[in-house]
């Protein structure tokens, strides 16, 4: 019987005996996990916060996979349905903090209209949305945010479709606090998911990943180093703008940063208000 | 100001050989071994930890959970098993 140790410093939060992790050599999903859980490891040791109320939700995907490396509680939903699952619990018990990790297939793509309401109403949870641009894990198809004329298997000449801007998209919807990061400036997403996670209402936070194995394959950057050097030019930080200015291009530049801050009332604290004010 | 050392370690198991924190890292510290690991990849090898600033690009950018530095008396690379028959 093989004996696992516990050895890096984050992994009081990992479960070690299920590492190493299906992700390929090189994926960006690992940095984002990594930086989420920084962030966490950081405010408990703050003591702002109770690790042990944290609810990580996931969807279906590669980013999905990271609900079993995690030691929270966790849960492994269908399809897309990751946001109604964490809605659930933060209805059940307004104590929990339910955090959505899931991938840009799963949140903007199967599940969008889950997304829209849940900004609508601002429904107190934390959204990560690792941003790989592709569907990778079934092999490459074009995925809602596959930038313009990037070449996948599904889109042989090229991406004929214009993506989805997930930022403006969290921001006309109604969500309290949107940002866009990259797996390239983990500290910078790590600042980001410290300040959401505190937050109340519908927190939106995008990472750009990469996929060296599945998407950097077709447009030539098979090497994680080479992607990874590439996005770090293809992604520009811009403080103080609105969301309707961002870009999402591959070519001109993708924008990053924090485009909106509100501190609009939950919809815990609406429920509240409403239900103290009835007959109830 | 006296120089800050620091341990760096590589966890061999886990290292899938993406070569990122090797290039990342801005003093040369890393390198990429020529030993294999369980799963077939050539592990990173902590081969100057002396040089090593503590900046922790590698430990941020890795995401195999795989590489920590941490600030010590002396300066030293490791390399250990997660994994332990």
């Amino acid at each position: 019987m093989a004996v696992i140790r516990n050895i890096h410093p984050l992994d009081r939060f990992l479960r070690p005996e299920r590492l190493p992790h299906m992700w390929c050599p090189g994926c960006g999903i690992g940095i984002a996990l990594s930086a989420f859980l920084r962030a966490v490891n950081e405010l408990e040791e703050e003591g702002r916060i109770d690790s042990r109320k944290i609810v990580f939700v996931t969807g279906i995907g590669c980013t999905a996979r990271a609900s079993g490396y995690v030691r929270f509680d966790a849960a492994h939903t269908p399809h897309g349905r990751a946001i109604p699952y964490a809605m659930g619990v933060k209805l059940a018990n307004p104590d929990l903090i339910p955090v959505v990790f899931s991938g840009d297939g799963d949140i903007v793509g199967i599940g969008g209209n889950h997304f829209i309401h849940a900004a609508r109403r601002n429904m107190d949870m934390l959204v990560i949305m690792v941003n790989n641009m592709i569907y990778a894990l079934t092999g490459g198809q074009v995925a809602p945010t596959t930038p313009e004329k990037i070449y996948t298997t599904t889109t042989p000449w090229g991406n004929p479709e214009r993506p989805f801007n997930a930022v403006t998209l969290a921001w006309i919807a109604g969500a309290n606090y949107v940002a866009r990061w990259s797996v390239t400036h983990p500290e910078l997403l790590k600042n980001s998911i410290k300040k959401a996670l505190l937050m109340e209402g519908f927190r939106f936070i995008e990472v750009l990943s990469i996929c060296p194995e599945v998407y950097g394959r077709h447009i030539g950057f098979r090497s994680p180093v080479e992607l990874y050097t590439h996005l770090r030019k293809v992604v520009k930080i811009r403080g103080k703008i609105r969301p309707l200015e961002t870009e999402y291009d591959w070519e001109r530049g993708i924008t990053l940063g924090e485009f909106v801050v509100r501190d609009e009332p939950g919809f815990v604290r609406r429920l509240m208000e409403v239900v103290k004010g009835g007959k109830a | 100001m006296p120089a800050r050392r620091f341990i760096v370690t590589v966890v061999a198991d886990r290292c899938k050989e993406c070569g990122i924190c090797i290039a990342l890292c801005p003093k040369n510290v890393l390198e990429k071994g020529n030993k294999l690991n369980w799963k077939g990849f050539h592990y990173t090898v902590p081969a100057r930890p002396e040089q090593c600033i503590g900046c922790r690009l590698c430990e941020y950018n890795c995401p195999d959970f795989a590489i920590f530095v941490v600030e010590a008396e002396a300066a030293k690379g490791e390399t250990v098993w997660a994994r332990q028959a």
